[in-house]
């Protein structure tokens, strides 16, 4: 296997708190991670758990307490590193009194492009995230999504080998999303490596090759999405509608919720196919049936609980 | 493709540039463009002789006073803003150095400042044509007070900046202000230590004296309006010292601000 896109070695954070600074907070601890080069990985920790910490590492905008970090080969330090990558901060806020395309026009300069490889390139990269009507409004006129998308635009303007997306999805509409996403698989597909965070679970199981999860500014595992929740049903889901007249299986109906004419239920794996069995007895017509996972908000209360438990040992064990 | 070194703050500067006249800074000039009309006409009407004088000590005085307002309060804000506002992370992660982002920040206010101080001279230049009806050899010192002005904006704008990259605005302007002031009186405080009897204090105005910029220099308005001849030693000199004072103080900033983490 040759050189990791990014290596990630023992990268701690601390931040001073209080007038006097004395005391610390640790924002990031001890976090160890390669990311191999053409791979989609995520980012994943609820607010707080040090992800945007993180980013703005790997981006120099912030020092490492201890530990260090290469991408491609090249230390964070090598400014001129900074060619081959592409980054998307959170909540994006770019210089309001320019126009979208005024504002990729300037950051297309630092790449020493010229000027009509620097016209052709913003207008590809504006039509590619759908701001081509809007190229030259002021961004200050613009919405949070269209910002988001500018965003992009720039992240990627120079045909960066790895990308860094901090929370791409934010303050995007449905359609937005999922242009984005294409963005993702393209980029992937172009052989690009891709980190971005996020905190929405569908967003990295439907792209991710692999994802890191991070609570407490700790990492808490990495491996396929699959390997952290999804694998784990809890049950199953079945959605309704009953044959008019025919009344429910009666261990279903105790347990069966109505919306309208649809009922829902939810039954463990194991007793799936009795309970599909009495369905179709009564003549039942089965509208979906899926598998219930646990998002990625039980996922993180799982592993808060688990910390918490583990505290409230090492007290018990102190005493 | 990869840009020299030296136009990455070039590029940065016509940003800040852009962003300056955006912002409509120079909307000033139409308050010094009436400031110098009402006052070559009422200058015109109690003439005793003085026209000259009193419009070129307005004229550069105005001139001075907006140009500091300028750089003192746009100066305090150029790094800051870029922070608080997060422009600074999508910048920063391109191939730009925290150095090369602080002297194209700088060079885009100087450039700023440069453009309006220009143009106020052009407004005073004409204010002196309607009230001397021509222009005289001497009126040339009107243009080393000018230069010396830019000099001083210069030096105070490196000030704002330095500030800027780790503190609030507020207490930048306080920092700044203050050490102009103390800057302007330079040479008085020099003069005090001297007629004093204490050597401590002797030692501090010393110290205060080369270590702080000496404004005093710089102000040629006087001279100017009694077409007194500037030397052209002292042009050489103020222009060195400026050139060394910038220089030390930006590198300053850019060391405390490549350490810096943003939040």
């Amino acid at each position: 296997m040759g050189t990791p896109a990014i290596d990630i070695q023992g990268l701690t954070k601390d931040f001073p708190l209080g007038f006097w600074r004395q005391r610390q907070r640790r924002s990031l601890d001890n976090l160890t991670l390669q990311v191999e080069e053409g791979e989609v990985f995520g980012f994943l920790g609820p607010n707080g758990a040090g992800k945007t910490t993180t980013l703005k590492l790997l981006m120099g905008l912030i020092f490492p307490t201890a530990g260090t970090a290469r991408i491609r080969g090249r230390s964070i330090d090598d400014v001129d590193m900074h060619r081959e990558i592409g980054f998307l901060p959170e909540q994006p806020y770019f210089y309001d009194y320019l126009t979208a395309r005024e504002l990729l026009d300037y950051y297309a300069r630092f790449f020493g492009f010229g000027a009509a490889e620097r016209s052709e390139r913003v207008k590809r990269f504006l039509e590619r995230v759908g701001l081509a009507a809007a190229a030259d409004v002021q961004l200050r006129k613009f919405s949070k999504g269209m910002l988001q998308r500018v965003g992009i635009a720039q992240a990627i303007l120079h045909d960066p080998q790895v990308v860094f997306l901090d929370e791409p999805m934010s303050g995007l509409d449905p359609v937005g999303r999922r242009e984005v996403r294409d963005i993702i698989l393209a980029l992937k597909q172009q052989g690009r490596t891709v980190f971005f965070s996020t905190h929405i679970l569908t967003d990295a199981e439907m792209l991710c090759d692999r994802v890191a999860v991070l609570l407490g500014g700790k990492l808490q595992g990495v491996g396929s999405p699959g390997d952290i929740v999804s694998l784990k049903v809890q049950g199953m889901e079945i959605l309704f509608e009953a044959r008019d007249g025919r009344p429910l299986p009666q261990n279903l109906a105790e347990r069966a919720t109505r919306t309208g004419a649809r009922y829902r239920i939810e039954v463990p794996e194991a007793e799936l196919y009795g309970a599909l069995e009495l369905l179709r007895a009564s003549e039942a017509r089965i509208l979906s049936v899926q598998p219930l996972r646990p998002t990625l908000e039980d996922y993180f209360f799982g592993l808060v609980d688990r910390e918490k438990a583990a505290a409230h040992a090492v007290e018990v064990d102190a005493r | 493709m990869s840009t020299a070194r030296f136009a990455i703050p070039g590029v940065v500067a016509v940003n800040a540039f852009r962003e300056a006249i955006r912002d409509r800074i120079l909307y000033n000039l139409i308050f010094f463009a009436l400031m110098m009309f009402g006052a070559a006409i009422l200058v015109g009407q109690i003439s005793i002789g003085i026209e000259r004088l009193v419009i070129v000590n307005l004229g550069l005085s105005a001139i001075s006073i907006i140009g500091l307002i300028m750089a003192i309060f746009i100066g305090v804000g150029l790094v800051y803003k870029e922070i608080e506002k997060r422009t600074l992370y999508s910048l920063l992660a391109k191939p730009v150095r925290r150095w090369e982002f602080l002297v194209g920040k700088y060079s885009g206010l100087l450039l700023t400042l440069a453009v309006n101080t220009a143009l106020m001279t052009l407004g005073l230049a004409a204010a002196l044509f309607y009230v001397s009806r021509h222009f005289e050899r001497s009126d040339v010192s009107i243009l080393v007070a000018v230069y010396f002005i830019l000099l001083e904006l210069a030096l105070v704008t490196a000030l704002a900046l330095f500030f800027s990259c780790f503190s609030s605005p507020m207490l930048s302007t306080l920092f700044t202000l203050g050490i102009y002031i103390t800057g302007v009186f330079a040479q008085d405080i020099r003069e005090f230590g001297q007629v004093t009897k204490n050597p401590a204090l002797l030692g501090l105005t010393r110290v205060l004296y080369y270590l702080l910029p000496n404004f005093h220099n710089f102000n040629g308005i006087a001279a100017a309006a009694y077409s007194d001849k500037i030397p052209a030693a002292l042009i050489a000199q103020n222009a060195l010292y400026a050139l060394l004072y910038v220089t030390v103080i930006l590198l300053g900033a850019s060391v405390v601000f490549s350490r810096r983490n943003l939040k």
